[in-house]
């Protein structure tokens, strides 16, 4: 296993402060960036093939080069904090612990992509982590890290930790930056994407904190040496949020494309002892669910994908074999009802319907059919909305009822029988 | 039509609360408050000048200025919004309607204390559904508390959990209820040994190293 690149030191005591964080070598690496010019810095980044880390998993130096060039346009960077995908929680340990590394990423980022305005949206729910944030960017700011002509350089930077108040959609790029705006965090239509026009119109580089957190290291050991580890198409180490039953939940940094047994089992311990692995979600609620039997998968972009699933945000979440899958299915569709933010139908009403045809089959109303016509439900979802909030229920939702299709039909019968028992029995 | 006038139709899971009630049509729409007319506590207004003056569209402030809001009347009131609206010229239509998007925008009264249960998978999957149960019978009556379930809150690896006015803790037990209540009637730091500040990470090639000093517990900000 590789050497730790994002955890390293991480708990040690007083790193959030900028003393701490120097003294570790912090800003070496924005020093060596503003010795370059951009076009070399983004070089190091295409190089790298890092790809975002918030749950597309997009090429971050691509994502850079579609920016319009030259400084006429002002163009916007945009760090996405808003982690709110379910089972995910490693923007926060970052935040918390090494908030310079962030800040230093952003700047770095901003600086190959000819940025002078940067925010940070950070989810409401996060008041520690947006404190801690506030605080590192003042000191950033006291030592010249932000501000005009940084460390002597042509590098112009401003940064602004911009807070939400709790609304998931605000995590999906286009909602983010209407909320950005003063909105409703509805989601926009794309194409434009905001690398054309996003933030105030204007082009918008919009990165997840654990892909800009990763730019310091990448400009420290070179965008070739970094695509060195991982597999192909999925280089680097990657942060993973391992929850649910399992006996030491947390965040893990991990190279990709180990075997995912190593993850679950190896690093977070697994479900306790005498249980199994029933499904787990490889990628935050929104990924479709895997089995037990595909523990041994390596765990990178592309095999998720090729397996029907999706990498995502990183976030593991494993559910052992005494849960009831409807159960499980039924928190996921609850959430994401909730969350639909009403602005497309499909996504609007589907994400309601399957809720209501879920606790039809939890009330023992239901009957085989209904499983047909909730899959279908979800197939009017999928790639029918402008953002993709009701294909990340209708995602799970179909892998479960395909998955589990025995069991669902097996609660049905179950449930049905002691009421419809007095109807064949006749009166007694 | 139900009896009330309105046209009734099914609770579809909207995020806009009230969306069914019947709309005063003899109103008029109210329009940005007279400045004169309007008192905003100087505190108040000098925090939301301050944001509107960070961002290139002065609008972007609305969220920062709605929290600042809700801090100094305890929810977002209409007298809330008439204040900020009067500051940062906009109706105080379009702020309520940014107001009502967002969960932590409390557009009811609300308690002084807001103890949010993470009840999402994670958690649920750990116990959640019978700790906010639970919870929400032990604080019940209580003018003060304002126990609500709430979406992932991004803290699963202390599964189950809660963010105690905004201090995250865990994992909790049914048994350590009282003593979170206690503690926030006290004023004093909830849980001390059981707040995320203090939780290094789990990845064993990170820890150790370092025997990091006990920090600081968060205080209760409210």
């Amino acid at each position: 296993m590789s050497d730790l690149l994002l955890f390293k030191d991480i708990d040690e005591p007083g790193l959030s402060t900028l003393a701490v964080y120097e003294a570790r070598g912090g800003y070496a690496s924005l020093r060596r960036a503003l010795e370059m010019t951009p076009e070399a810095v983004l070089a190091e980044l295409e190089s790298s093939e890092i790809r975002g880390r918030g749950g597309a998993g997009f090429e971050m130096g691509k994502k850079i080069s579609f920016l319009p060039k030259g400084s006429d346009i002002e163009k916007y960077l945009v760090c996405n904090a808003d982690e709110s995908e379910p089972g995910t929680f490693k923007d926060r340990e970052l935040m918390q612990k090494t908030p310079h590394t962030l800040i230093e990423g952003i700047i770095i980022a901003a600086w190959a992509a000819g940025v002078t305005r940067s925010f940070i949206y950070i989810r409401g729910e996060y008041e520690l982590q947006a404190d801690v944030l506030d605080a590192a960017i003042d000191e950033a700011r006291a030592a010249g890290y932000l501000g005009e002509q940084i460390l002597g350089s042509e590098h112009t930077l401003s940064l602004v930790l911009h807070r939400g108040a709790g609304a998931y959609i605000c995590g999906e790029e286009t909602g983010l930056l209407d909320s950005l705006e003063g909105k409703r965090g509805n989601p926009r239509l794309k194409p434009p994407f905001p690398a054309n026009q996003g933030l105030y119109q204007g082009p918008t580089l919009i990165n997840n904190v654990e892909t800009l957190s990763t730019v310091p290291t990448i400009i420290e050991m070179g965008g070739a040496q970094y695509a060195k580890l991982g597999v192909e198409r999925s280089t680097g180490t990657k942060l993973v949020s391992v929850s649910g039953h399992v006996q030491r939940p947390g965040n893990y940094e991990i190279e990709l494309g180990i075997p995912a047994r190593e993850i679950i089992y190896g690093l977070a311990g697994g479900p306790e002892d005498g249980r199994t692995v029933k499904c787990w979600f490889p990628g935050g609620s929104s990924s479709p669910v895997l089995t037990g039997e595909d523990l041994d998968i390596a765990y990178d972009f592309d095999t998720l994908a090729t397996a029907g699933t999706m990498l995502g945000s990183g976030a593991i979440i494993v559910v052992d074999d005494e849960t009831p899958i409807l159960d499980v299915a039924l928190k996921v569709a609850k959430f994401y009802r909730h969350e639909s933010c009403g602005k497309c139908s499909p996504c609007r009403e589907g994400t309601n319907w399957t809720v209501k045809m879920l606790e039809r089959i939890e009330r023992g109303e239901a009957t085989p059919m209904d499983l047909d016509i909730m899959a279908s439900v979800q197939e009017h979802i999928m790639g029918n909305c402008l953002c993709v909030l009701g294909d990340a229920m209708a995602m799970p939702i179909s892998s479960l009822i395909k998955k589990f299709r025995a069991e669902f039909e097996e609660h049905i019968e179950r449930v049905r029988e002691p009421q419809l028992a007095p109807v064949l029995g006749g009166a007694h | 039509m139900s009896s009330d006038g309105g046209v009734r139709r099914f609770e579809h899971g909207s995020r806009v609360p009230g969306w069914d009630r019947p709309a005063d049509l003899t109103k008029d729409p109210a329009e940005i408050p007279d400045p004169a007319l309007v008192t905003v506590p100087a505190e108040l207004r000098r925090e939301i000048e301050q944001r509107m003056a960070l961002y290139p569209d002065a609008r972007s402030a609305a969220l920062p200025a709605l929290a600042a809001a809700q801090r100094v009347h305890g929810w977002c009131s209409p007298e809330a919004i008439e204040q900020v609206a009067c500051v940062m010229r906009l109706t105080p239509a379009y702020l309520a309607s940014v107001a009502t998007f967002y969960d932590m925008f409390d557009t009811e009264p609300a308690p002084r204390h807001r103890v949010y249960v993470c009840t999402n998978i994670s958690c649920s999957l750990r116990g959640a559904d019978r700790l906010h149960a639970a919870l929400s019978k032990a604080a019940e009556g209580d003018p003060d508390v304002y126990v609500r379930s709430f979406e992932c809150l991004g803290a699963c690896d202390i599964a189950p959990m809660a963010s105690v006015d905004g201090v995250y803790v865990g994992p909790l037990e049914e048994g350590d209820i009282p003593r979170l209540l206690e503690d926030l009637r006290s004023g004093a730091p909830v849980l001390p040994d059981r707040q995320l500040v203090r939780r290094q990470v789990a990845d064993p090639r990170a820890r150790g190293e370092h025997p990091s000093p006990e920090p600081e517990p968060q205080r209760n900000p409210r």
